[in-house]
């Protein structure tokens, strides 16, 4: 908490400021003084210069990867890229129907979803404040709707707690807020805050914890219809002679605190997942097809690195067709891009110090698992009236993902049935073969909506550890490691640069991705413009 | 894609193992961020297989995980148990998500497995030696 004095010092001097420079110089001086600054983005890249032809070959062609080469194909290099898939966009994917998906282990998938259903198996949610990523959205013309962080009406599910049926969000959120304000308001009037809080604001603490806990005049929590305005009624109003509504009945301190339900509710408090968040229309992987689009046949797919070397004159790249593995190539530049996922980087010789070879070996890689489910109908809509956002879980399932698109219309739709992210359980559905992971997801989430029995259909499952182009979902580094190889990881190194969201402090982020990669970028070019 | 590991070592801590019994058989789920599987066996069928595969022989694509299958590396025991305790490059470490118990027991059955053949047994004394 900053000093209040001081605080008022500083709004002090940007009013002045605001009044005599106009707000852009506001602005900025609100940014440096260290106000506004939700995002290291600065605005579209300025890359000032001639490059005089020379030449940059990326590797990858993800999000990374294609930042760089739009970016530096404008700013006037001539750019290469070299991608592993069959497509462009790397982890920025999404599956519909009719789409194939071979894993590692050979296990072959076909998505049989209907037309205009899909998953997202990577990324599949935007902060507001990701302004880089956003900014290329709107420069690439990718349309946004909604993503539903919160949605009141979804379930938050215990196993053992409430005889193991899911509580809605908003019930929980209510009782549990009510239950502390009737709690701190109690604390307060015995005198026992006396010490820590003025007379004066004691009162204005009752005030606001009966407005903020839905207490009565007593300051109790209870069944009345003002708590039932949070929570929910037992009979909602109506119109009419029946119109009357009656209250819900809280539930118990006690019970909320045993159950552990709280502990869902930093989902919908932490930064990173408030409001207001996005999705592409149509599914994430938009965002790769409109790069890839921009950059036309400068991509080449289907190709996989085997050997990264670099001369005083510049980089080698060894590579071979997907198809034609005995058929060796390569491609020089003078200076490459390499958005390698470290997990493969790692495995292959690359001519680097050995302190730059120590930093590509020092992150493992996290699971991650994700499962689509489609059904006839969307039974959580019509018979739940859950609208988009998500349920938890202390089920392996961890999470159901409700559609945040196609709302309120009859026939089928899919659903996230599963979403798991580091910890034991992505392991053990890692592990399983992908129709087990399908069948198991559809029986651990029979418990939230036993629908599932009857209304299941088909899926897909998608486990990052056997991702052939990733080996896994994220860089996981520990903070040990960040402190001894993070920087080092970062250099360029003679005439190479990594970048992604292993190069970021945004891991597993598409904005840490595009943000090292400018980053990257910015300081090659620099590098350029001396040589 | 998000790292959430935090919320859910909120949720339980506790070592305790689910076991789901339906139409598909019976499979032990760990309820927390730690493993509860306790024979080799059973961790090399709910983790390792993970990546390594069901004959051990791992996989490649843009990468490749090794194979383990008549691995002479595994024939100094302090090699893989190293390699479970500290993970390598994209390996993951699983100090923390497995007890001194697990890690010899993972260790002991792929080193008698998959076309290995090496009887000295490792013990959970091992293993806290390689953890110092």
């Amino acid at each position: 908490m900053q000093d209040e004095a001081a605080a008022l010092r500083r709004r002090d001097l940007l009013s002045l400021i605001g009044v005599m420079a106009g707000s852009a110089a506001m602005y900025h001086a609100m940014t440096s003084l260290g106000f506004a600054s939700e995002s290291r983005y600065k605005g579209p890249i300025k890359l000032e210069g001639d490059p005089k032809g020379a030449s940059v070959l990326i590797l990858g062609a993800g999000l990374a990867g294609m930042t760089a080469a739009l970016e530096l194909r404008q700013a006037g290099y001539q750019v290469q890229v070299l991608e592993f898939n069959n497509r462009p966009g790397g982890r920025n994917w999404t599956l519909r129907g009719g789409d194939t998906f071979v894993e590692l282990g050979g296990a072959s998938q076909t998505c049989e979803f209907e037309s205009g259903l899909y998953i997202n198996p990577g990324p599949w949610r935007i902060p507001y404040h990701h302004r880089a990523l956003l900014d290329y959205c709107r420069r690439l013309n990718v349309a946004l709707e909604p993503f539903i962080q919160l949605n009141h009406n979804a379930y938050l599910h215990a196993s053992r707690a409430f005889g193991g049926a899911p509580q809605r969000i908003r019930t929980v959120m209510a009782d549990f807020r009510g239950q502390v304000s009737e709690l701190l308001a109690k604390a307060t009037k015995q005198g026992k805050l006396d010490e820590a809080v003025t007379r004066e604001d004691q009162e204005i603490l009752l005030q606001a914890l009966r407005s903020w806990g839905a207490l009565d005049r007593n300051y109790n929590y209870n069944a009345n219809l003002y708590s039932s305005e949070y929570r929910g009624y037992k009979t909602a109003p109506g119109g009419g002679l029946s119109a009357m509504p009656v209250p819900s009945e809280p539930v118990a301190l006690s019970d909320i605190l045993q159950s552990r339900l709280w502990a869902y509710l930093r989902n919908f408090a932490n930064y990173n997942f408030q409001t207001t968040m996005f999705q592409p229309v149509g599914g994430m992987d938009m965002i790769g097809k409109a790069f890839a689009k921009e950059l036309g046949d400068i991509i080449r797919c289907n190709t996989k690195v085997t050997k990264i070397q670099q001369s005083d004159r510049g980089v080698t790249v060894t590579y071979v067709d997907t198809g034609k593995p005995a058929f060796v190539q390569t491609a020089t530049a003078d200076w490459c891009v390499c958005t390698i996922p470290l997990s493969i980087l790692s495995e292959l010789p690359v001519d680097v110090s050995a302190a730059t070879k120590a930093a590509i070996d020092a992150v493992p890689y996290a699971g991650s698992v994700k499962i689509g489910l489609q059904f006839k109908r969307r039974f959580w809509e019509e018979d739940d009236a859950i609208f988009g956002g998500i349920s938890y879980t202390d089920l392996p399932i961890r999470q159901v993902a409700y559609p945040n698109t196609g709302f309120n219309r009859s026939g089928r739709g899919v659903l996230l049935g599963a979403y798991l992210f580091d910890g034991a359980n992505a392991y053990e559905f890692t592990a399983m073969q992908p129709e087990e992971r399908v069948a198991r997801a559809v029986e651990f989430g029979a418990a939230l909506h036993p629908q599932y029995k009857d209304e299941f259909e088909n899926g897909i499952a998608v486990a990052w550890h056997r991702v052939p182009f990733t080996l896994g979902c994220s860089g996981d580094w520990s903070e040990d490691a960040r402190k001894q190889h993070y920087a080092n990881l970062c250099q360029i190194h003679g005439r190479i640069v990594l970048a992604g969201e292993h190069a970021s402090e945004l891991p597993a982020w598409q904005e840490g991705a595009i943000l090292s990669s400018l980053d990257a970028i910015t300081r090659l070019h620099e590098r350029v413009m001396k040589t | 894609m998000r790292r959430v590991r935090t919320i859910c070592l909120g949720v339980s801590l506790a070592l305790v193992a689910s076991t789901a019994l339906g139409q598909t058989g019976q499979r032990t789920f760990s309820s927390g961020y730690r493993f509860v599987e306790m024979s080799g066996e059973e961790l090399y069928n709910n983790v390792c297989r993970a990546c390594h595969m069901i004959d051990a022989k791992g996989a490649s694509g843009a990468g490749s995980y090794p194979s383990l299958a008549a691995d002479p590396n595994l024939e100094a025991a302090g090699y893989p148990i190293t390699m479970v305790v500290r993970g390598r490059r994209g390996m993951p470490p699983f100090a923390d998500m497995m007890n001194d118990d697990q890690i010899a027991a993972v260790v002991n059955y792929l080193r008698t497995h998959f076309g290995n053949n090496y009887t000295d047994m490792v013990t959970a004394q091992d293993v806290r030696d390689v953890r110092r």
